[in-house]
């Protein structure tokens, strides 16, 4: 049995549930750089984005991605280490936009990065204003260490599968965990549901 | 290695925001010089948190851990203002094989420390002096102010065969005449022993510290196997 | 080889984590890069804490050498990054 430790209690207080945060988490001004590998810097000059697979593939060089439509957001986002940030603000590129672009009827794709890293997420949870390919933070360009040149943003899911560093997606018949998933995070990852491991 | 209760005996502050904590652990199967133990809180609804902390003092001395006070931290603040003398801790050690010195080391060595990384190379100044080794010593010990200097009268009392060597980088007291900078190479080419010595180095202190002082050391012609490296990760800034 | 960032600490800082998965010291053993061939002491390797898990990598080419993963206190190893673990 371990013993108390006298005074002892965590830094964060879970945030009182209000319809904003999700179960778990708690809310902060800060903004965590948490990182499984060395910063990518990728020039723009030889950075693409590719959505691959599917009866069309497509790919954009950084100029024809910022000649794309983008939007400005404002978002919450929810980390699975427990941090909650609210109202965020990012501008980029719609999944509607660029999945637009292609031909396809795969459910599922793989996020592949810079760095290596990769996430699994459904088609249906890209689509329909959910997700942005994202170049700007705050009003300025996406630093290095928080995604840039692009990351992927899903704010309805867990952090982790906002990509960071994004080079494109792999459209695929069945879901395959990406990084994180094959270690035991959940293949889903819904904070409303506080799925955060698999078989939660 | 399990995980074992140890009491509080006393705490010394070192600095406004630097604790040392003497403790005694029932079961310790005594420790070498340079290695650390990993504390574990457990709070009363069950959360808990793990931090690792370099031992501060030498084999046959009572452990000692020296916890440096960060403002973001979750356990650092609790071990340098709440704790008292009677407390129980969790903890479990000792840990480390790599960054270890013994008098049976041959060399002059050099010790290089980054703010609170002068801590477990404090332990190896400790186990020299007890035991009487005559290997000649140099310490870079950078630290951003004179005030923020651990363990400053001890180093000053260390006597021959050791030299104590400040760079301190963001204020400096008025007629100061040392070091003024962040280490780099050409301050570490006027400490460094000469390669030709075979000189043991052991560099501890945050992550840019250790990886700028340890690239000098190597450009100086100091095989990288006879420099050691313990890094912190970041400890704010420099 | 390029300086690791703040943050990022070193194999000595999961010694505690190795005894706990090898049920000894492991800081000194000698690993060999699966990718590179890259041989060195698990003490200086580098070590990725994101909050998620702990990802060890070669220093020379930063391929993932070890990957461990505590969720509801069972440690998930990952250790196919290595050619060899001595």
């Amino acid at each position: 049995m371990s013993p108390i430790s006298r005074g002892f209690h965590r830094r964060h207080e879970e945030a009182e549930p209000a319809g904003r945060v999700p179960p778990g988490q708690y809310v902060t001004p800060d903004f965590p750089v948490l990182s499984a590998g060395p910063t990518p810097h990728t020039p723009v000059a030889n950075w693409t984005f590719s959505i691959e697979g599917g009866q069309s593939p497509a790919s954009w060089t950084w100029a024809e991605f910022q000649a794309l439509p983008a939007e400005t957001v404002t978002v919450d986002i929810h980390c699975v280490t427990r941090w909650s940030k609210l109202d965020t603000v990012w501008k980029g590129v719609s999944l509607d936009v660029l999945l637009g672009a292609v031909s396809y009827d795969a459910p599922y794709v793989l996020a592949f990065c810079d760095g290596g890293y990769t996430t699994n997420l459904p088609v249906a949870d890209l689509k329909d204003g959910k997700a942005w390919v994202a170049y700007s933070y705050g009003g300025s360009p996406l630093a290095p260490e928080h995604g840039g040149p692009a990351r992927l943003l899903v704010p309805h899911l867990y952090f982790w599968k906002s990509a960071k560093w994004v080079r494109g997606l792999r459209l695929r018949e069945t879901d395959a965990p990406g990084f994180w998933e094959m270690y035991g995070y959940h293949m889903y990852g819904d904070p409303w549901r506080e799925q955060r491991y698999a078989g939660d | 290695m399990a995980w074992q209760t140890a009491t509080v005996d006393s705490l010394v502050d070192e600095t406004a925001s630097v604790r040392t904590i003497l403790l005694s652990v029932p079961d310790w199967a005594g420790h070498e010089a340079g290695q650390h133990l990993d504390v574990r809180l457990t709070a009363e609804d069950g959360y808990r948190a793990e931090r690792s902390y370099s031992i501060a003092s030498a084999p046959g001395e009572p452990v000692a851990i020296t916890v440096e006070r960060m403002d973001d931290g979750e356990v650092s603040p609790y071990l340098t203002e709440e704790l008292r003398a009677g407390d129980e801790i969790e903890l479990r050690g000792p840990i480390g094989g790599y960054f270890v010195w013994e008098p049976a080391f041959s060399g002059p060595l050099l010790l290089l420390a980054g703010g609170s990384g002068v801590v477990p190379l404090r332990a190896m100044l400790r186990h020299r002096s007890r035991v009487g080794s005559s290997v000649p010593v140099r310490l870079l010990y950078s630290a951003r102010s004179w005030a923020e200097v651990i363990y400053r009268a001890e180093l000053a009392r260390l006597g021959d065969g050791v030299q104590v060597i400040y760079a301190l980088t963001r204020e400096q007291p008025p007629g100061w005449t040392g070091y003024a900078r962040r280490a780099d190479q050409a301050m570490i080419t006027e400490v460094a022993w000469p390669v030709a010595q075979a000189p043991l180095a052991y560099v501890c202190g945050p992550t840019n510290f250790v990886e700028a002082v340890a690239a000098d050391l190597v450009a100086l012609g100091y095989p990288p196997a006879q420099v050691k490296t313990e890094r912190f990760g970041a400890t704010g800034t420099p | 080889m390029d300086a690791l960032e703040d943050g990022v600490v070193d194999g000595n800082a999961i010694g505690g984590l190795l005894i706990e998965v090898f049920g000894t010291e492991m800081t000194t053993a000698v690993v060999t890069c699966a990718q590179c061939g890259a041989t060195g002491q698990v003490a200086e390797l580098a070590v990725y804490r994101p909050g998620l898990g702990t990802v060890v990598r070669c220093r020379s080419c930063d391929n993932v050498l070890m990957v461990f993963v505590q969720i509801r206190s069972v440690t998930c190893v990952d250790l196919m990054g290595l050619a060899q673990l001595a």
